[in-house]
């Protein structure tokens, strides 16, 4: 099973590469310029970490100890300058990160995901992204419409209930859901735990957990969800879990698996570690910081 | 009382200073969170106008949280001059503003009026200003401070060292100490934001800050930005503590959710005076933003400009080296996008220096609001012109530990270049001693972190 994930992965991953190959290409070949058969612009990465890693200072006066010095943290520097300002790869670098985060923010989750894993669509009550990000009371409620919906094709009073937020970041649901939610599903099921209809909520807040356990009455509800994204980092997800989320929950009721992306906790270890939390709230009837007391 | 105004035919009535204070502020999007925001364009001009006549001893009797409920209302109300104030009382809040933006008002004379002023009435004269009245009235208003260096002298800009690191690595937060360093930046302070606010971690960090100082004999203070708790069991054990630093909210309640109360910060204040290393005498440290009261449920109902300004007031009894709102920090559910963040720039800046407290800014804003580099580029460039004491230099503007973006290492030589300012000046000398600049221009050997492993 786990082969075939990665195979897929690695399928998905050359497509998306030639892809984007085909489009510089394409971009590549402005029409009707004399000289445009000598311009060959084919430029390796700049966002890999070798290239993160090369000094921007020129003529540094101590080479080896720049070396050194930039190794001995993730910031910036050694990026060196052009007058008081910063050059241009440094510069470009520090765009691209920025950008990857701006993109990962607005981006929608993808519809083809959501019907190839069988997950029908939601709103919370913030309308929009600019709502979303302005008023986070809202991202946390159901609408009306959505409750109906729930009420009417969710299976009620299950073990557990999964459901899929974007939350900040849609494009972390596009890298990790299609590696996480079969491991949720047969590790659950091997627990001897019966799960709920899992969804998808547009403009997802984790306090959703309340509305939606008010519909479905799981003893654990769980809310897979978009972080965050930092600079050069979007791709990842959190995953919070409450014991019967009440109306009145907060996190302090909730725990919480963070950092999860291939090169942070893996997808498919988040999922195991999951169904083991999944289980111990169960057992111990608590979850957050009751749970710790247990 | 009666707070109404007509508007083009139309009579719209404010029923509290509470509420008129909440319409008359610039869009910000954690006013609308607190359902305090005017519902239109037109009713915030006419909060405005009603505002405009409203008397500094109305607002004086109308603070955001009562005197007896509150020890920052408390703390403010006990330090003004009744003299000055009995002179002012009666000025309405558009009078003040033709005032502060007179030819004939100097410095010195806006020094004294700060004396008799609460946070309600800084703000509400704030609410009346536009940005360009903000950055003119601020540019008049020097507030000098002195550690180390002397900070807020006219014609210099300062640039606060912040080389975090995601676990605290000293090695690391040293090469970043270097790179700053190289640029000119750490003449305001050399601040780290600790992962691990443990005691043994920051006297480390605070050791290794002031051996770099000692080495190379750099006219600076150094500072862990941890909880202030944790700074008082610092100096009595005897690490070396350049400036003791805390976080501010506007409210007792605020407060609280820091961890904090008034005593506690005087306490602060006396230890400082008598363990820290530098010559002084300002050793204290303050952040501030706006929106922290009512992300903590702390605002009592009111908008989150009169909270800061509230900050403010409180900030000046513990007579403070060096204060700076962390404008874009909190996120775009309280300033959404680069117009809020700018505007909350210009305004904590000015409300600072109209309080009397030497102020600079983090010019900063998360991944989630809608800024880029661009528009903090353009905010620093803005409150340099306002005279902004100093701002941060983070390598590239990325901090590696608080994931968040402001100013870089590059901006503060930028800034200077561009707008005909110095480096505090006994760092200024240090620099200029090394090699590393040369009538204030970065020399060719500025820039390189690899420079300062030479000691």
């Amino acid at each position: 099973m786990q082969d075939l994930d990665i195979q897929a992965i690695v399928k998905a991953v050359l497509a998306e590469i030639q892809t984007f190959e085909g489009a510089t290409v394409d971009a590549a070949q402005p029409a009707g310029t004399a000289d445009s058969d000598d311009l060959n612009i084919d430029l390796d990465d700049p966002t890999l970490p070798e290239a993160r890693q090369r000094p921007g200072i020129e003529k540094p006066i101590n080479p080896d100890g720049l070396r050194a010095l930039m190794a001995a943290t993730p910031a910036r520097i050694g990026v060196g300058r052009s007058g008081p300002r910063p050059r241009t790869a440094a510069s470009l670098l520090f765009l691209a990160d920025h950008g990857v985060t701006q993109d990962a923010l607005m981006h929608e989750v993808d519809p083809n995901l959501l019907e190839e894993l069988g997950l029908f669509s939601v709103e919370s009550q913030a309308a929009d992204r600019q709502t979303y990000l302005k008023r986070p009371d809202l991202g946390r409620k159901l609408t009306e419409a959505a409750k109906a919906v729930l009420r009417d094709r969710c299976t009620k009073t299950p073990d557990v209930q999964i459901f899929v937020g974007d939350g900040l970041s849609g494009a972390a649901i596009d890298h990790n859901l299609r590696q996480i939610m079969p491991v949720l599903q047969q590790g659950l099921s091997s627990a001897g735990l019966s799960m709920g209809t899992p969804f998808f909520v547009k403009n997802a807040r984790v306090g959703l957990l309340n509305d939606v356990n008010g519909i479905v009455d799981a003893k654990v509800c769980a809310i897979l969800i978009g972080e965050r994204p930092g600079l050069a980092r979007a791709q990842s997800m959190s995953i919070y879990l409450g014991y019967r989320p009440r109306p009145e929950s907060t996190d302090a009721n909730r725990d919480a698996i963070c950092n999860i992306y291939e090169g942070g906790l893996n997808p498919l270890e988040a999922g195991a570690h999951a169904v083991q939390l999944i289980q111990r709230m169960i057992r111990d009837r608590a979850s957050g910081v009751e749970l710790k007391l247990v | 009382m009666l707070l109404r105004t007509k508007l083009f035919g139309k009579t719209i009535e404010f029923r509290s200073i509470r509420e008129l204070m909440g319409k008359a502020n610039e869009p910000k999007s954690g006013d609308e969170l607190a359902g305090l925001a005017a519902t239109s364009i037109a009713e915030r001009v006419a909060a405005k106008y009603v505002l405009a006549e409203v008397t500094l001893e109305t607002l004086r009797a109308n603070p955001a949280v009562p005197y007896d409920h509150d020890d920052v209302t408390r703390v403010i109300d006990d330090a003004v001059n009744e003299t000055i104030y009995d002179e002012i009382k009666g000025w309405t809040v558009g009078d003040f503003r033709e005032w502060l933006l007179a030819d004939k008002t100097t410095t010195d004379m806006i020094r004294r009026v700060s004396n008799a002023l609460t946070g309600e009435m800084v703000a509400a004269v704030t609410k009346l200003m536009s940005n360009l009245d903000l950055i003119y009235a601020a540019k008049k208003i020097r507030v000098t401070s002195h550690c180390v260096n002397t900070a807020g002298l006219p014609g210099t800009l300062a640039s606060r060292c912040q080389p975090n690191h995601p676990v605290d690595s000293p090695e690391g937060i040293r090469a970043a100490v270097y790179e700053g360093l190289s640029y000119g930046s750490g003449d305001s302070v050399i601040g780290i934001n600790p992962v691990d606010d443990s005691l043994s971690s920051v006297a480390r960090l605070l050791d290794m800050t002031y051996d770099i100082i000692r080495t190379w004999q750099i006219p600076t203070q150094n500072c862990l930005l941890s909880h202030v708790t944790t700074q008082m069991q610092a100096m009595k054990k005897g690490a070396p503590v350049g400036l003791v630093f805390q976080s501010l909210s506007g409210s007792q309640l605020g407060n609280q959710s820091f961890g904090i109360d008034v005593a506690m910060m005087d306490e602060a204040y006396e230890m400082a005076q008598k363990y820290c290393w530098p010559t002084g005498p300002n050793y204290m440290y303050f952040e501030s933003g706006q929106g922290s009261a009512l992300s903590a449920n702390a605002h009592n109902g009111w908008d989150q400009l009169t909270l800061e300004a509230r900050i403010y007031g409180l900030a000046k009894r513990w007579k403070p080296y060096q204060v700076n709102t962390v404008v874009g920090f909190i996120g775009p559910e309280y300033l959404y996008d680069a117009i809020q963040i700018t505007r909350a720039g210009l305004e904590d800046h000015f409300m600072g220096k109209l309080t009397g407290i030497p102020m600079g800014c983090d010019a900063c804003y998360t991944n989630h609001a809608r800024a880029t580099q661009n528009d903090i580029e353009n905010l620093a460039v803005l409150l340099t012109a306002a005279g902004c004491n100093y701002f941060m230099g983070v390598p590239m503007g990325d901090d590696a530990m608080l994931a968040y973006q402001c100013t870089s290492f590059h901006d503060a030589p930028s800034l200077r270049q561009t707008l005909g300012l110095r480096p505090l000046p006994e760092f200024e000398g240090w620099m200029a001693d090394l090699g590393l600049m040369k009538d204030g221009v970065l020399t060719d050997k500025a820039g390189d972190p690899s420079f300062f492993l030479s000691r």
